[in-house]
């Protein structure tokens, strides 16, 4: 099939706008992942902050920090990613704050997820959605 | 050991007791996911630091257990409190089981 | 086939994305690098039609440009803690490091990155910092020369290029480089590639515009070598006109060749006014 630059240009723009969709592959290590550090706990919807930004420029190095004061692990993890896992951060007794900061890569626009542990063994939860740009000339 | 994997932290040289202070964290590391694959098409394995610790006197202050989607150059920031003076150890595992380590002093005034 | 125009096609693609969700340009950001401020914005040199002439950074998203304020968050710095060891380790048929004839370290070459590349009277020639860098490496210390825009030779033109932070980039285009100035001219301004394309479209035309989903700048060199997001390690000036010529479809040329390095010239010129930014980073 012959592409005319303009049938090229309405594809890439097409790919570039598109959410990522998750396949079903996906969603189901998405909840085995948060089945092995929740197990059966409830997962509240708060006492956690996550900070990603609202688009990263690059999907390859995105700076993200989380929080969860009294938090004893945290895990994040990231939902249209091939593997959900990210990092887990667990917090020692000279731990000056439960938080932490990193770079990490997504594959896609997503929802990155933070679950935080607590000491009493409850577990807190924090989603935010990054968008990441396919990039147009140098990306 | 992976080629070239440099750790660099930064750990203010005095701190008061019990007064929270941040510390950062890098080291130099591909961190191949395990996601990519070569021209030929064929994935190219998983190779990364899987783990990162930091110590202080023989206690600790953070864990990490990272997967592949961690940039390379794995980055990290964090607060640690302390009561007396000592030393920091910082710990990076690699999956080829390489061990790389960096460690800075304190005073705690 | 239908034959469509190049500014036609642009103009849709740009179009298409004028309303999209990015964060908008904060052309009054301010850079400043452990102390020292950066000049991001300046008067335009007198051979440009355009008025100002803006550093690379203004146009990145705030969390790129926090990754440069700090040298222990700009990751480009474990590539010059590198290029250090470099500068120590023995090579060569002389025994000699870097450090055994520049004994006052690195501090030496303050100011240099921001006049470069420069013709050299004594070399008879115009040399770019990797001219200099090998020259003196097979010269004094009888080594090997680095590979041009490989990780070595990025790393070792980063370490060099941070002594000249903050100073403003000040490129000659006269004299003896001029004829090499004005082949580096014709060349952005020479449309290339199936795409056909001039440096000149996009980054004097189109600066401030998006291309898809990227924000274009004015293609400025000032920051260079630059740690890029993308593949998270050094690019070099020529590295990157290499990737941009292959973005355009075209058949780039050699790094090293004449026709970069008068680009590169004619480029860093461009730039002048604004500050010696590398290692800087970027998407």
């Amino acid at each position: 099939m012959q592409f005319t630059r303009r049938d090229t240009l309405k594809m890439g723009a097409g790919a570039a706008v598109a959410t990522f969709m998750p396949f079903q592959a996906f969603a189901d290590a998405n909840e085995e992942a948060v089945m092995a550090f929740a197990g059966e706990m409830d997962i509240m919807d708060e006492g956690v902050e996550l900070t990603a930004p609202e688009i990263a420029e690059n999907g390859n190095t995105v700076p993200i920090s989380v929080s969860a004061p009294g938090a004893v692990s945290i895990l994040i993890l990231a939902m249209g990613n091939p593997q959900p896992r990210v990092i887990e951060f667990g917090f020692g007794p000279l731990a000056g704050a439960q938080s932490a900061s990193t770079r990490c890569r997504l594959a896609g626009t997503q929802d990155v997820v933070a679950l935080a542990k607590m000491a009493d063994g409850s577990i807190k939860r924090a989603t935010s959605t990054v968008k990441v740009t396919i990039g147009g000339c140098g990306g | 050991m992976a080629e070239n994997v440099k750790p660099r932290v930064r750990v203010p040289r005095s701190a008061s007791a019990g007064e929270a202070f941040e510390i950062k964290t890098l080291i130099s590391h591909k961190m191949e996911s395990g996601q990519r694959k070569d021209s030929d098409g064929n994935p190219i394995p998983r190779s990364i630091i899987n783990h990162f610790s930091c110590d202080f006197n023989g206690e600790n202050v953070i864990t990490a257990k990272l997967e592949g989607a961690i940039s390379t150059n794995p980055y990290f920031q964090f607060e640690a409190v302390i009561q007396e003076s000592g030393t920091f150890t910082f710990t990076w595992l690699d999956d080829d089981g390489s061990e790389y380590t960096d460690s800075k002093d304190i005073t705690v005034g | 086939m239908k034959k469509f125009t190049l500014s036609a096609t642009i103009a849709a693609s740009l179009a298409l994305f004028a309303g999209s969700a990015s964060a908008q340009v904060d052309l009054d950001a301010v850079l400043s690098i452990e102390g020292t401020t950066i000049t991001t914005r300046a008067p335009a040199p007198d051979h440009l039609d355009i008025d100002e002439v803006i550093s690379g950074w203004v146009y990145r998203a705030s969390e790129t440009q926090a990754l440069q304020m700090d040298d222990f968050e700009n990751p480009a710095m474990i590539f010059v803690d590198q290029a250090m060891d470099d500068w120590n380790r023995v090579e060569g048929t002389e025994g000699k490091s870097c450090a055994s004839c520049h004994t006052n370290g690195p501090e030496e070459f303050a100011g240099l990155r921001a006049v470069l590349p420069r013709w050299d009277e004594a070399r008879g020639q115009m040399m770019t910092m990797e001219d200099y860098i090998n020259y003196n490496r097979v010269t004094y210390m009888g080594a090997e020369p680095l590979k041009l825009a490989k990780s070595r030779m990025n790393a070792m033109v980063a370490l060099i290029s941070l002594q000249s932070r903050g100073m403003p980039i000040n490129v000659a285009i006269d004299g003896p480089v001029a004829e090499i100035w004005e082949q580096g001219r014709e060349i952005y301004y020479t449309r290339v590639g199936q795409l056909d394309m001039a440096c000149a479209n996009c980054h004097e035309d189109n600066y401030g515009n998006m291309i898809r989903a990227d924000r274009l700048s004015q293609g400025q060199t000032n920051g260079f070598p630059v740690y890029r997001l993308k593949n998270a390690k050094l690019t070099s000036d020529q590295g990157r006109f290499k990737g941009c010529m292959k973005n355009i479809r075209a058949e780039p040329f050699a790094v090293g060749s004449d026709e970069f390095r008068a680009l590169e010239l004619y480029v860093a010129s461009r730039g002048n006014g604004l500050s010696s930014e590398g290692p800087s980073v970027r998407n």
